[in-house]
């Protein structure tokens, strides 16, 4: 093949019960952009982390310059190989100086009596030349703890330009970087295509795609959907062809109304001073209340601290009319309040126990109140009966209510969880990223589920980082900003654009909140 | 404020130092004569193998390890080499065939079986996926048994090891310009881990792996070779231990080095070393080392009951990792 640097021809992979990758080709040019778009859990940082030998892919063949791979042994064959790759997730040495960071493994050194000597002088002077290439302004010699994520960042793209790799993989690079150096790399990819070097550039943010790349790769649900010049997509094109449906589709029919105010949060303050500030606004009985922001916005913070689980400076929570104080977990359980957490796997299942015991757990008070002999023992029947219970209403895919959790789907893993807050009788629900990192399928039935709680005339309130999601699902949504609620946009005026002119900068939404209850 | 908050970074920095200094003036202000170089000596030679342990067990914490089978390594190591000491005259020699060796051979084995057993604990813990403390608590155990078979062979039948030849115990006990031998070796062994440390690319991938296990593997460094190392080197100083101790001892029994590698983790996380991996020096290691030896030989100096030592080491281990804590916390 002319011309083509790497070709991925029909990689699967398969992780237990999910197909990450379902025969994927990829086309990759020399001295090209090739961006990879996809919604999360589409499998494109899957589909990399082969490329860079991170995994070794089931089936499929790699070919780097007319040879051919049936998998890379591990990163440093993929970089003899001639890729190199910056992470999603950074993982800066914090305890190290910003130059041992950058020539991580690959540090210069001369070889004497068989020993590999470090050339501290030599390796400074490059980290010098390589910053002053790139336009990067960062001493060597600072340790890496004192720096900002975005300075890291900054790192983590010098390090991949310096293996003087011939394709280098980006995947999110512009996640946690401000606008001027997201400029800078963008300037950096200029350069090096110009070296006739390959950028492939994960990311979701369509506009930043449309400005750089030359191709753009769609994935959606570990298959590739197809390859386009850049020239020829629009953003509605994009997005069309990442979700494969309409919108409408996507979410289940709207039957639920909003009822009167069950919560209202005022001058909700944290401890932390980089934290959210001065915030407030209301819930209502049957609404589904969005929170969108970007990463580093304090939208967890935030609803972590409803439940108890932070500090706050000052602020209060009314519930049903009456002021509550949350001093933790079980105050919040017992004022009706529930948290799915962000982190499933983290702080949501408990894995090497059963369905039982994990649908039981939040509820454990009330099993020795009500159904224990004597007040002390738990009833294991009725423990089964209500894990059954769920396992029907949701039908959660398991072999047994007595399997273990960690076996499970991530979808059905999110369904138990949902089921384990069911079972304390909540009124309000703080979903945080509820249908991170499931699929499409399972998704569907989340959303059905919250349709269902709401109608009840429970309250709902979604974090999300899906568009999509924010604005199919939200009566309302709020908007964060830094730790400010910078605005609410209603399911009416609800756009990407306008979301994202508010998690953009603050633009007052405390203000404006205040204002819509005075009129 | 600027200035004060200055002051406080540079005092938890070097908090060790200042306790050490404050425990010498506290000692010294109740019994002058403590402020002596004979005094000065003795610490240091009662030092030196535990620090040539705290040498080794900083390369498994610096990887972000553990290995508790230090002290009874030191005993294993130790017996052996006593055995192969003993003069010819003895007449409960262990060899009883075996010619009176150079002094060189005994500390060379005993070195070997340290390495030995140090890459076995380092394959188990980095090919076989054992977590490292179950999985040196169980070397330690082995070790143990093996140290006491060894010991219950006759002639010698369970009885310590005596009769070593002359120049094995000045070895341990003996000096030039009243510089210990074994302080020297010590003093050669830090100034090998501070170069093998900073200077080279080993010692650069030692802190990448402990720092972030992750950020090596996409960097490419092979973390089996470099965990494997360490176990290896760990080894290798507490077979060195082992034979100083017995030399300096005169004698070497199955409970030899008892202990010896909590108290070499203590002195490690005194000295600023961390259980998460990462960071570590050896200047600092050494000066936690001597803190322990100080109270130890200093409460004995000026009388004090000898188990208050114990409540002391205790607090200090504690305040030393809640500092430790708080500079983690200052970063994020």
């Amino acid at each position: 093949m002319n011309g083509m640097l790497v070709e991925l021809k029909n990689i699967r992979k398969f992780f237990p019960g999910v197909r990450a990758l379902d025969g994927v080709s990829l086309c990759l040019e020399k001295g090209r952009v090739h961006a990879l778009m996809g919604e999360n859990g589409a499998g494109k940082s899957t589909l990399m982390k082969c490329l860079f030998g991170l995994y070794h892919p089931d089936e499929g063949e790699i070919v780097i310059e007319n040879v051919s791979h049936h998998y890379l042994a591990n990163p440093k064959a993929a970089m003899d190989a001639g890729i190199s790759m910056i992470h999603q997730e950074l993982h800066p040495v914090k305890t190290r100086n910003v130059m041992e960071n950058v020539w991580m493994g690959r540090v210069p050194c001369k070889k004497i009596a068989g020993i590999n000597w470090i050339e501290k002088k030599n390796m400074h002077r490059q980290t010098l030349e390589l910053f002053r290439e790139l336009d990067i302004h960062l001493d060597p010699d600072c340790m890496v703890r004192d720096l900002s994520v975005s300075q890291c960042q900054l790192i983590e793209i010098a390090k991949a330009v310096s293996i003087n790799a011939k394709v280098i993989i980006m995947d999110e690079p512009t996640s946690s970087l401000t606008d001027a150096e997201t400029k800078l790399l963008f300037d950096i990819i200029q350069k090096l295509i110009g070296q006739g070097r390959s950028v492939i550039y994960i990311s979701h943010k369509i506009d930043e795609i449309l400005a750089i790349s030359h191709d753009v790769s769609i994935m959606r649900d570990g298959k590739m959907t197809g390859t386009w010049p850049s020239g020829e997509l629009t953003e509605n094109l994009i997005i069309n062809r990442m979700v494969g449906r309409d919108l409408a589709d996507r979410f289940p029919p709207r039957r639920h109304t909003s009822g009167g105010v069950s919560m209202s949060v005022s001058n909700f303050c944290s401890a932390n001073p980089a934290s959210f500030q001065t915030i407030n606004f209301d819930l209502r009985r049957g609404e589904i209340l969005g929170i969108g922001g970007l990463v580093g916005s304090q939208r967890t913070e935030l609803v972590e601290s409803l439940f108890g689980l932070r500090r706050l400076k000052s602020g209060s929570v009314t519930i049903n009319g009456k002021k509550v104080k949350i001093r933790g977990p079980l105050a919040a359980i017992k004022n009706g309040l529930a948290l799915l957490t962000e982190d499933r796997r983290g702080s949501g299942i408990i894995p090497g126990l059963s369905l039982i015991e994990n649908t039981v757990v939040a509820n454990q008070a009330a099993y020795t109140k009500k159904y224990a002999v004597g007040g002390f023992f738990i009833s294991a029947k009725k423990k089964k009966a209500d894990a059954e219970k769920y396992i029907d209403v949701f039908s959660i895919k398991t072999p047994s209510v007595r399997q273990e959790i960690q076996y499970l789907s991530g979808g059905n893993q999110q369904k138990v969880l949902l089921g384990r807050w069911i079972l304390t009788e909540p009124e309000i629900l703080l979903l945080d990223e509820p249908t991170r990192g499931i699929d499409i399928g399972a998704k569907f039935e989340i959303y059905s589920l919250m349709e269902q709680l709401a109608s009840e005339g429970k309250s709902i309130i979604m974090i999300s980082s899906e568009m999509p999601e924010l604005i199919g699902m939200s009566d309302r949504i709020l908007v964060m900003y830094s730790g400010r609620l910078s605005g609410i946009v209603n399911r009416d005026e609800a756009t990407e654009e306008r979301i994202m002119y508010y998690a953009s900068a603050d633009r007052g939404g405390a203000e404006r909140e205040a204002f819509h209850e005075n009129a | 404020m600027k200035t004060l908050d200055s002051f406080t970074k540079f005092f938890f920095k070097n908090v060790i130092y200042f306790v050490m200094l404050i425990i010498i003036i506290v000692i010294s202000v109740l019994s002058p004569g403590f402020l002596s170089l004979g005094v000065m000596r003795d610490i240091l030679m009662q030092s030196s193998v535990r620090i040539i342990v705290a040498m080794g067990c900083m390369f498994i914490l610096v990887i972000g390890s553990a290995d508790l089978s230090g002290g009874r390594m030191v005993g294993f190591t130790g017996v052996i080499a006593g055995t192969l000491a003993q003069q010819s005259a003895y007449f409960l020699k262990y060899w009883a065939g075996l010619p009176e060796l150079p002094v060189i051979v005994p500390l060379l084995v005993s070195m070997a079986i340290g390495a030995c057993i140090g890459g076995i604990n380092g394959l188990v813990v980095s090919k076989l996926k054992v977590n490292a403390f179950l999985a040196t608590l169980g070397t330690q155990l082995i070790l143990y048994g093996f140290t006491n078979l060894y010991m219950a062979r006759p002639p010698n039948n369970s009885q310590p090891l005596g009769g070593f030849l002359p120049e094995f115990t000045r070895l341990g006990m003996g000096d030039v310009f009243n510089i210990p031998f074994i302080l020297m070796i010590a003093v050669v062994c830090m100034v090998f881990v501070w170069v093998l440390q900073t200077k080279t690319n080993y010692g650069h991938q030692l802190f990448i792996v402990g720092g972030s296990r992750e950020a090596a593997r996409v960097s490419g460094i092979n973390i089996f070779r470099v965990e494997f190392t360490a176990f290896l080197l760990a080894g290798l100083f507490y077979g060195l231990a082992g034979a100083l101790e017995a030399a300096r001892c005169g004698s070497a029994g199955s409970n030899f080095g008892n202990g010896y590698e909590l108290d070499a983790i203590a002195s490690c996380i005194v000295g600023g070393c961390s259980l998460n991996g990462g960071v570590g020096s050896v200047v600092g290691v050494f000066a936690g080392v001597l803190i322990f030896n100080l109270i130890n030989y200093g409460f004995t100096f000026i009388g004090v009951n000898s188990y208050w030592q114990f409540v002391f080491k205790g607090a200090i281990i504690i305040i030393a990792v809640a500092i430790d804590v708080r500079k983690y916390a200052s970063k994020s």
